[in-house]
């Protein structure tokens, strides 16, 4: 299993660089991904990282339809934070694994 | 695979509620790849931006051999005949199509808009089925001929529905 070092801790991730588990991850660990995805992250990539981890703990999987209608962020803001794949982008830097949805 | 901008062009040229979310996923899912996405309607595919059609289309229950009852007997074409049949089978697909999150037409498009993605309609289609600018979507990117649309898919890949 690949293994890679981001901010001094060691994480497993799988072969495109999502985290195996997501209680290896830490806030300085998202931080070095976002570094690595050339995002700087700012207060309104936290929320929709965090609303997207509590999503995950209780096992909820998230749209964009889902994500759009939170409150915590509009889709239009959400490609502008995250640009080029917003919901992969999102949950890599979330510590989560790559998402499967088609909607 | 960010560097080379990946680009889709989709015609739906069909009103079935299930061409048309073909055609709507397929766009949304390449925003959510980061692939630029164009969705160009034409002939019957114009019901789907036009206001007063695009949340009430319907899927054939005659001629449609993939319909199943509820518990996957195949759905006999006499029945499809009745009416009212193919509005109930219609409200029944959008009722399970809700259930996966998958949103009523004009939201679609609404969500496919925010994404980034670019929605026209065909020029010749509305004049042989007389619709108006009016009509349409409002946030339509505009109307295109077919020239037009090909200047705009240079370099894309083109996806018939």
């Amino acid at each position: 299993m690949p293994k890679k070092l981001y901010a001094g801790i060691e994480v497993e991730v799988d072969d495109e660089g999502y985290l195996k588990d997501m209680s290896q991850w830490t806030p300085q660990v998202a931080e070095a991904i976002a570094e690595e995805l050339g995002i700087t992250l700012t207060d309104q990539h936290w929320k929709v990282i965090n609303f997207l981890r509590e999503k995950a703990a209780a096992g909820e999987e998230v749209t964009m339809r889902k994500l759009g209608k939170s409150g915590v962020v509009s889709i239009k803001d959400l490609y502008k934070l995250f640009p080029n794949g917003p919901l992969k982008k999102a949950a890599k830097i979330a510590g989560l694994p790559k998402p499967r949805g088609c909607v | 695979m960010e560097d080379k901008k990946r680009k889709v062009c989709i015609i739906c040229a069909k009103a079935n509620l299930e061409d048309v979310y073909a055609a709507l996923i397929l766009a949304n899912g390449a925003r959510m790849e980061g692939i630029e996405a164009e969705l160009f309607f034409t002939f019957f595919g114009l019901d789907a931006v036009t206001k007063k059609r695009m949340d009430k289309l319907h899927t054939p229950v005659v001629g449609n051999p993939g319909l199943r009852l509820p518990g996957g007997l195949p759905f006999p074409t006499l029945l499809g005949v009745i009416p009212g049949m193919e509005a109930m089978v219609s409200f029944m697909m959008k009722k399970e199509m809700e259930k996966l999150d998958i949103p009523p037409v004009s939201e679609f498009l609404d969500m496919i808009k925010a994404a980034g993605g670019k929605i026209f309609a065909c020029k010749l289609a509305m004049e042989m089925f007389k619709l108006k600018k009016e009509d349409l979507y409002d946030d339509l990117d505009g109307i295109l001929t077919v020239g037009e649309f090909y200047e705009r898919a240079e370099g894309a890949q083109i996806i018939f529905v």
